[in-house]
């Protein structure tokens, strides 16, 4: 700051009200100043907000959920009417919903991803491919929960089960995986690829053997993304996958099974005992939270290490 | 009687969608010559280098008419399959581009997408090839550390290993020293001279000098158009054409 200030007044001092030659001067010194911070601080802001977002939502999950969460919540079944005991059967059941999806999503995801950027002539086959991704990518999740009800429940007769449950999510999160999986290959540079080309490599080989390996840690950041907002989801569950009440951790994928978004929903809105339900409603929220960022920590220290590998 | 030619194009032109980028190139390249393509930014000797390998293919707009032999087969002949031609046409790029593997699989990938699994041969042929680009005695003793761990010239170096690893006949190099320092340059130059009394080299350069210092043979490009080709010591010393001339002793370009 000091020097600045020296620096213009010397300035001022060699060159008088006018710059050199006598040319009109711009906006005066000061006033830049007061523009630039009034921007940067603007944008400063804007970016607090988001932190402060999450921060909010994080103590306010912890303050109201810390007290249910125990060894026996983690452990066991809920029973008594839902107002006692644990949620394991909704842990399980939500990883094996998302898991499941990620089986069926990540290698169509993938596949179309290298296609569409390695394969693909641009054209309108290709035109018509993204929008279609786009417009997937935009449709309201309680869209993909109907039709999940209607094409895997109803028409494929699968039953309101794991499987039915796993597809429609696979169906919803194939954007995700798609975008990301490109971004990943078009940051892999040309010259990768003419270098392995200029060898007397197929494409084929150039894409396994140089762009799939300099690309991974950016699709497996998408897989887990995909993964992670899966696991979060309520709406395309609960017409094709989610119960209230399941006796059992699912045995097949033909199971019923408990989820946390719909255990939460379940609690919160057609209990018998909202009131006295909220510690576990809290808690169930906290446990999803934990589980979506424990996966996204994961996504993000794999993706470290790769890259380490890798340079 | 004539040798023939390693490598001979016909009456060559080459288009980017409606724009044509060569025009009617005769130029014939013999065995064991080094020939430098010199020529202002946009004269088109990269594209005719790129033409050689058929790198030009990946250009979904690129056209190419007229006649392009080695060894008198027609490389753009339907029965030519480009995969085969460009491990026997190896390429060196402007800018060092070694995959993100280690040293060793750099230099052993030619060898293992061509399908190869013998692991003392393509050990051995690592080695050879480290070896002939002056770089095996740099890196020995970290073979399978990262390449990208290495410095812009032993990188430059490494390409060419990887290059020489699948035993081409013919190297392309396209502004092989262009991203590097002068001492790096002279190794690269160095190293152009030594490997010539075993691969046909064709080699795209900016700089005069070095088409001096390490061609047999110079041509000179202008705009699209192949103006002048002779031993480099006469195109440098007796150019016959005006535009040759001009260029050469740095009144444009």
């Amino acid at each position: 700051m000091l020097n600045l200030q020296t620096e213009s007044i010397s300035l001022k001092q060699q060159n008088g009200q006018f710059g050199k030659n006598g040319a009109p001067q711009g906006t005066p010194k000061s006033r830049r100043r007061l523009y630039q911070s009034i921007v940067f601080n603007f944008l400063r802001a804007a970016a607090l907000i988001n932190g402060a977002a999450l921060a909010i939502i994080l103590w306010f999950m912890l303050a109201r959920g810390w007290r249910a969460i125990n060894w026996e919540f983690l452990t066991t079944a809920p029973y008594d009417s839902m107002t006692k005991g644990g949620i394991l059967p909704c842990i399980v059941g939500t990883l094996c919903l998302g898991i499941g999806a990620m089986i069926v999503a990540f290698p169509i995801g993938v596949a179309s991803a290298i296609y569409l950027n390695e394969y693909a002539r641009p054209g309108k086959v290709l035109r018509v491919i993204r929008l279609g991704i786009n417009n997937l990518a935009g449709v309201p999740s309680v869209v993909f929960g109907l039709f999940g009800l209607a094409f895997f429940v109803i028409y494929l007769e699968m039953g309101v089960s794991l499987l039915a449950g796993a597809l429609t999510l696979a169906a919803m999160s194939l954007p995700v995986i798609i975008g990301a999986s490109e971004e990943a290959l078009k940051s892999v540079p040309d010259t990768y690829r003419e270098a392995s080309l200029g060898l007397g490599a197929t494409k084929w080989q150039t894409i396994y053997r140089v762009v799939l390996p300099a690309a991974l840690p950016g699709i497996l950041t998408g897989g887990i993304l995909g993964l992670s907002r899966a696991a979060g989801e309520l709406a395309p569950v609960m017409f094709t996958a989610a119960v209230f009440f399941a006796p059992h951790l699912p045995s097949s994928p033909f199971s019923e099974v408990m989820t946390l978004p719909y255990h939460i929903y379940v609690l919160a809105t057609a209990g018998t005992e909202i009131e006295a339900t909220r510690p576990l409603q809290y808690g169930s929220a906290l446990v999803l939270i934990a589980l979506v960022l424990g996966m996204n920590l994961a996504a993000i220290i794999y993706r470290a290490r790769l890259r380490n590998r890798l340079s | 009687m004539t040798e023939p030619m390693k490598v001979s194009s016909k009456n060559l032109d080459f288009f980017y969608g409606p724009s044509q980028a060569l025009y009617d190139v005769n130029l014939d390249f013999e065995q064991n010559k080094v020939t430098a393509l010199i020529g202002p930014s946009g004269c088109g000797k990269s594209t005719f280098l790129r033409c050689i390998n058929r790198m030009n293919d990946l250009i979904p707009i690129a056209r190419v008419q007229g006649n392009l032999r080695i060894d008198d087969v027609d490389i753009y002949s339907p029965e030519v399959d480009v995969v085969d031609l460009r491990s026997r046409v190896g390429m060196v790029f402007q800018k060092p581009n070694p995959f993100p593997k280690t040293i060793f699989e750099n230099v052993a990938y030619g060898l293992r997408v061509k399908g190869i699994k013998n692991k003392a041969y393509i050990a051995s042929q690592v080695e050879k090839s480290l070896e002939s680009a002056a770089l095996l005695d740099e890196v020995k003793d970290r073979l399978h550390d990262s390449a990208l761990g290495l410095s812009g010239g032993q990188q430059q170096r490494l390409c060419i290993a990887r290059a020489l690893a699948v035993e081409p006949e013919v190297l392309l190099m396209d502004e092989p020293a262009s991203a590097l320092d002068p001492v790096a340059t002279q190794k690269i130059e160095e190293l152009i001279l030594q490997l010539k009394t075993t691969y046909t080299i064709i080699i795209v350069t900016h700089n005069m000098q070095q088409a001096a210092r390490v061609s047999d043979v110079t041509a000179f490009f202008f705009m699209g158009k192949l103006i002048e080709a002779d031993a480099t010591e006469t195109l440098f010393t007796k150019p016959r054409k005006q535009q040759t001339s001009d260029y050469i002793t740095g009144r444009f370009g």
